[in-house]
């Protein structure tokens, strides 16, 4: 009993703080997914390229981490407007395999560009020394850095999840999930919207990227290693919604870090059968409509 | 328009489909290719038995995802689980190649109707996760099984007896070659029987229109898996082909990347096609060849550069291309 507690609380601790990088990593992808249908296997590029930017800003230019995440954050989201007005709007009509062959394209050269650029090994994430060191936190010790992923991880769900009820533009998005064609009808304009929502998700994932570049480590592989992982926490969540995506990520998160702590050697094969187990129970995830 | 004209009319395209089984010309096309790579090209014929396994494999996901329709990303885990099963009996003593191909198909065959009969239940991003989510579970599993599978060392001491008892795997890979293409032979010839008969032509119209099939009673569910698990089978056996010309078997036979390859074989050549397999293989497995002994870092870049390329321009693939060009100039 003495050794259960410390780890139980150990487990939630570190299970939260990865459960956050994931759900920022992947909610604009159940977004996206939800608004336009689109299968978007590149979507963790862009958590990649915020991880990145982040990184070199800081150590090249000697940016703080805060701003450089900051403008990680907003180049990200620019960027991904421009591949959504220019290659992905082509493709929402397209048959899902032409979308799942396009994004892995995209994942391919970006993970090739990503070594040339940064070579193969792992980038360090410099921490502020604010973010160093551990806190105190009932009679226990934890890491500063996992302590702030986990509150911005809260804080960022929190706000998304305000706007997403409380705002014109969350509201004009919830009616393009719930029926495209109606929300275009009564004179939304979906096209802008999808551009705005895209730029959105791009930016979450990049700040789930930079925010979490010490608890998933940036490298070129990172958009396939954690693919899916994204998929994962999109699909039990439920397309389209907001807060599917946060329950499901805390599981996975929780789950996984848990299940490696305490059965080291068959952890991972017992995520993907309890995964199975939920799907055929729930097939359309926890929050999604069948 | 008259009752008989209309009648005529409707004659020709059932024409069109009660002969499209019989054999034409061009069909003999790739395998006199493949007779003449074995006599023109002798010191090439280990790289050719590997593009004739990779034929079989995308001929198995073209049974899949271009007849069936089903998007999928894991079928490298049937692949890796038919070498492993017939790398796993060669090194444990079952040394005979063409029994342990039949374990292989029936292992792989099993393995792919019990995970089809879960995984499709779900369509669209949930399969695609549930297909990446059986690799890696199964990639995870060989991985961890090390004392079975030699881990990340690989699968070593497989020992093949003779083909028939007769024929030694020899140094130039004459044997290998030629095992492997009688073997793409027959699975070529099964895989174009079934197409042709009444399970493949329901299971087009499934990838066609699956409200429909459901609404003239078709057991969709029931077909998809047997599709899915037929797609297995041969996969095991190109797997299984594999780990016994090799003679070895590493983890990455179950991986996204093969899976992702084998995808993109597919699309290259023409998915649906029966023969995009055939044009798309050689093509890839050349080019990786050739470019990704310079760097293959590089080589990916290409490769996700043609793939955005194909589907912004160029769908249907090489075959599909083809077929425009003879529409446009008949």
């Amino acid at each position: 009993m003495s050794q259960f507690l410390p780890a139980l609380v150990s487990i939630l601790f570190h299970g939260l703080a990865y459960a956050m990088v994931l759900y920022l990593a992947a909610v604009g992808l159940s977004v996206t997914m939800g608004l336009m249908g689109f299968a978007n296997l590149a979507h963790g590029v862009f958590a990649m390229a915020g991880g990145y930017l982040t990184i070199t800003l800081m150590a090249a230019l000697g940016v703080g981490f805060l701003p450089a995440l900051a403008v990680a954050i907003l180049a990200v989201a620019a960027a991904s407007v421009v591949l959504e007005r220019t290659l992905y709007a082509r493709l929402y009509t397209a048959s899902e395999i032409d979308q799942v062959l396009f994004t892995i394209g995209l994942v391919y050269m970006a993970t090739a560009a990503a070594t040339f650029f940064w070579g193969p090994s792992p980038q360090h994430l410099a921490l502020p020394a604010a973010l160093q060191g551990d806190i105190p936190l009932v009679g226990r010790q934890f890491p500063t850095y996992r302590a702030f992923v986990i509150v911005m991880g809260f804080a960022t769900a929190l706000g998304l999840w305000a706007g997403i009820e409380r705002t014109r533009f969350g509201a004009m998005i919830r009616a393009a999930v719930d029926n495209r064609a109606m929300a275009r009808s009564v004179g939304i304009d979906t096209d802008r919207l999808f551009s705005l929502t895209f730029a959105l998700g791009g930016g979450l994932a990049a700040l789930g990227g930079g925010i979490g570049a010490e608890i998933l480590s940036i490298h070129p592989a990172y958009a396939i290693e954690h693919l899916v992982y994204f998929l994962i926490v999109v699909a039990v969540g439920g397309m389209g919604s907001i807060r599917g995506p946060f329950f499901a990520a805390l599981l996975l998160g929780i789950g996984d870090t848990a299940c490696k702590y305490l059965f080291p050697e068959i952890g991972a094969v017992f995520i993907y059968i309890a995964l199975f187990i939920l799907l055929l129970w729930r097939p359309a995830g926890l929050f999604g409509r069948a | 328009m008259t009752k008989l004209d209309r009648r005529t009319a409707a004659v020709h395209p059932v024409d069109h489909i009660a002969h499209s089984h019989r054999l034409r010309w061009p069909e003999a096309l790739p395998w006199l290719l493949i007779a003449a790579t074995y006599l023109l090209f002798p010191s090439y014929l280990a790289l050719g038995s590997q593009v004739l396994i990779m034929v079989l494999f995308a001929l198995s996901l073209d049974l899949v995802l271009g007849y069936a329709g089903i998007v999928t990303l894991g079928h490298a885990a049937f692949f890796g689980l038919g070498a492993y099963t017939a790398g796993l009996l060669a090194a444990h003593g079952w040394s005979e190649p063409i029994s342990a191909l039949f374990a292989a198909a029936v292992v792989a065959g099993a393995f792919g109707a019990a995970s089809g009969a879960i995984i499709l239940r779900t369509s669209g991003l949930t399969l695609l996760m549930l297909t990446l989510a059986v690799v890696s579970l199964l990639a995870e599993a060989a991985n961890k099984a090390d004392s079975i599978t030699g881990g990340a060392d690989g699968l070593q001491g497989i020992v093949i007896n003779p083909l028939l008892g007769r024929f030694d795997f020899d140094l130039y890979g004459r044997t290998a070659y030629l095992y492997c293409a009688a073997v793409l032979l027959v699975m070529w010839y099964v895989v174009r029987r079934l197409v042709h008969s009444p399970f493949g032509r329901s299971l087009t119209g499934i990838r066609e229109n699956r409200l429909r099939m459901h609404a003239i009673g078709a057991p969709v569910r029931r077909r998809l898996v047997t599709a899915y698990a037929i797609g297995a089978a041969v996969a095991g056996v190109a797997g299984a082909l594999q780990a016994q010309t090799t003679q070895f078997v590493a983890l990455n036979v179950i991986s996204f990347h093969l899976s992702a390859a084998v995808l993109i074989i597919l699309i290259f050549g023409g998915a649906g096609r029966l023969y995009g397999a055939f044009v798309g293989a050689p093509i890839y497995m050349v080019a990786q060849d050739m470019l990704s002994r310079l760097d293959p870092v590089y080589w990916f870049f290409w490769v996700g550069l043609l793939l955005v390329l194909v589907v912004l321009f160029a769908r249907g693939g090489i075959l599909g291309c083809v077929d425009g060009v003879r529409r446009r100039w008949p």
